[in-house]
């Protein structure tokens, strides 16, 4: 156990930057994410959310900063395959699906099972694996649309497909970047509902924009501004702090 | 449940797999074996260039496998063709023995016409036929896995990867085509007597070169369903459409491609080695980086991403080379030329595509990741 890291934390950052070019996409960022939590995380365009989830899947390096997860799993010294299979999953803020591949397929997928390439070769399916992807249809769903080409999806469809990816691969922890960025209404509270009905089970970091969508998740709320946390804690009280008011919510 | 069925194809497919494999197996030798002047009587140079597209079948089934799935357009395929085919060829010269020109038991003649003294060590054991079969499947593959290791790892992908394959194919034709590489430089290797003790010149022998190479394809196509259908299949054709995905996923991209692009060297080095003892002769200029793009449109006309596709593609187009070549050998280019822009522009999905729209057959979902045509529900 890493001094710092308390048993019930699941997602540990610490002092973490990162620049491109001299702009600093992190500076300094520092967050604490505990287990079976659900939490927001909003910021205007430019405050550093989708590298703070490039720096936790691996896709980027932090120039300086512990990023630990579970205790003492080092992610930065992981590389995006890895951390997967450590249990931290992604959704993309643009649907990304297997356009190409049918919805049971993309599932199959995501399916938690050996990795490896001749293991995939070999891949039957049983029945327990067949009814579990069913299952994960359902609840996102779906249901009826198994056989349909993911492309032919709606973009809702596509963002629930994905979240059901990382379901059936068993995450612990999911990264959900804009989920629902161009859903209607009724599928933006839909996704509330399949997200909040995870809470316990599963962690889960939401970076969203969409105001309404985070007041009804009614959870813990960070403040990201210019790379590090500008302010914490419940919707009603970030949005009456008057440094975010000015930088956020105020424009 | 859905389009997939267990095992590599339903009973008809079967059926249809094995009938067609018997009739080009029994029926092309038997008509060639028919007396000369009798109706029906296959001319015996037919034979050899039929086991020639044979084998060019087998080398764009191999491109298709990485690019059609895969997502990886190789324009170096020539090469892994042409390292199987001087594998073989070695194996053929040592097989000449004192026929040769200057009667040297040992030297093949253009060492020896080179003053060479001794053999050089890489050509230890091409006397023996099992280590030439050997050095078929493994220099090609073996070169590929190395290549692969560091392009995949390097995550070069796309037009990239496909100029560093051509880099490679070239490399080889030049460092081929210097007499001291040892492999008889601009003339290569030819002149060939017997395989296994059978005269290369006997139309029996042609026979079952023939049939070996029509044997081969099928074995390749069997190895490509089963990889293209089983769940690395489908791997495949999603990290083609969304790379980075599949690795959130926790598969390792760099080893799904390494593995899928050294089968696939393996299958052009075997349809190169099947190649050079039916033409007689192998020589830098298959490593010619023209070659290899020519493989990747015949993959295209015939349908990529469809494995049929390729077979069809490299038997219609080199049929067509064949003929005009023969009757209009200076419009072979512009022909060919122009088959590229029209696939490209008018049927993506090449002849096999053109053929579903026409409705006979629906394809297989939509393998190609070509802007706006997305699946329909």
């Amino acid at each position: 156990m890493t001094p710092g890291a308390a048993p019930e934390t699941l997602l540990y950052l610490d002092g973490v930057s990162v620049s491109f070019d001299g702009f600093k996409a992190l500076n300094n960022l520092s967050l604490l994410v505990e287990r079976g939590e659900i939490r927001s995380v909003i910021g205007p365009n430019g405050a550093g959310k989708t590298t703070m989830m490039d720096v936790i899947t691996g896709k980027t390096r932090p120039d300086s900063g512990t990023v630990l997860f579970d205790g003492d799993h080092d992610l930065t010294r992981l590389d995006e395959a890895a951390i997967a299979n450590l249990g931290i999953g992604r959704k993309f803020q643009k649907p990304t699906v297997f356009e190409n591949l049918t919805v049971f397929e993309n599932l199959e997928l995501a399916q938690k099972c050996p990795r490896g390439i001749l293991r995939t070769l070999a891949a039957a399916l049983p029945g327990r694996q067949r009814h579990e992807i069913a299952e994960t249809i359902r609840m996102i769903g779906l249901a009826g649309r198994e056989r349909a080409v993911a492309g032919a999806l709606s973009h809702g469809q596509k963002q629930w497909l994905e979240i059901g990816m990382l379901l059936i691969q068993d995450q612990r922890l999911l990264l959900l970047d804009e989920p629902v960025a161009g859903m209607t209404d009724r599928e933006t509270e839909a996704t509330a509902e399949l997200v909040l009905s995870l809470a316990g089970a599963r962690t889960v970091v939401v970076v969203e924009h969409d105001m309404e969508f985070v007041r009804s998740l009614n959870t813990r709320v960070t403040v990201l501004h210019e790379g590090s946390v500008l302010a914490d804690g419940s919707i009603d009280f970030v949005q009456n702090q008057p440094a975010v008011i000015e930088v956020y919510l105020g424009r | 449940m859905r389009r997939r069925t267990e095992g590599l194809f339903t009973p008809r497919g079967w059926a249809g797999f094995l009938a067609l494999g018997a009739i080009l197996i029994v029926a092309v030798p038997l008509l060639n074996a028919l007396p000369a002047g009798a109706a029906l009587q296959l001319p015996d140079y037919l034979v050899p260039l039929l086991g020639k597209y044979a084998c060019y079948a087998l080398l764009a089934l191999a491109l298709d496998l990485v690019w059609g799935y895969a997502g990886i357009l190789s324009l170096g395929h020539g090469a892994f063709f042409a390292l199987g085919g001087y594998a073989m060829g070695m194996y053929l010269m040592r097989q000449i023995g004192t026929r040769g020109v200057y009667r040297d038991p040992i030297l093949p003649d253009f060492m020896v016409f080179l003053n060479w003294k001794y053999l050089p060590w890489y050509w230890y054991g091409f006397d023996h036929f099992a280590f030439a079969v050997a050095m078929v499947v493994l220099v090609p593959g073996v070169l590929a896995f190395v290549f692969g290791w560091f392009a995949f790892r390097s995550r070069v992908t796309g037009v990239y990867l496909s100029i560093i394959t051509q880099a490679l194919t070239y490399a080889l034709w030049l460092a081929f085509f210097r007499n001291d590489m040892g492999f008889g430089g601009n003339n290569g290797l030819t002149d060939f007597k017997d395989l296994l003790g059978f005269d290369l010149h006997a139309a029996s022998t042609r026979r079952g070169l023939y049939i070996a190479s029509v044997v081969a394809l099928g074995l390749g196509y069997l190895a490509c369903r089963f990889i293209t259908r089983s769940k690395l299949g489908r791997l495949l054709l999603a990290l083609r459409d969304a790379e980075s995905r599949v690795r959130f996923l926790g598969y390792s991209v760099d080893h799904a491609k390494l593995f899928t692009f050294t089968v696939s060297a393996v299958l052009a080095g075997v349809a190169g080695a099947l190649y050079v003892p039916q033409v007689g002769i192998i020589n830098p200029s298959e490593f010619s980086p023209g070659n290899s793009i020519e493989i990747a449109i015949w993959v295209a006309v015939g349908g990529r991403g469809t494995l049929v596709g390729a077979v069809i593609g490299a038997v219609v187009v080199n049929f067509a080379k064949t003929w005009l070549t023969g009757s209009m050998p200076e419009a072979w280019l512009f022909v060919l030329g122009a088959l590229f822009i029209l696939v490209t522009l008018a049927f993506p999905r090449g002849i096999l595509g053109l053929w579903g729209q026409l409705g006979f057959k629906p394809p297989r979902p939509p393998a190609a990741a070509v802007p706006g045509e997305e699946g329909a529900p």
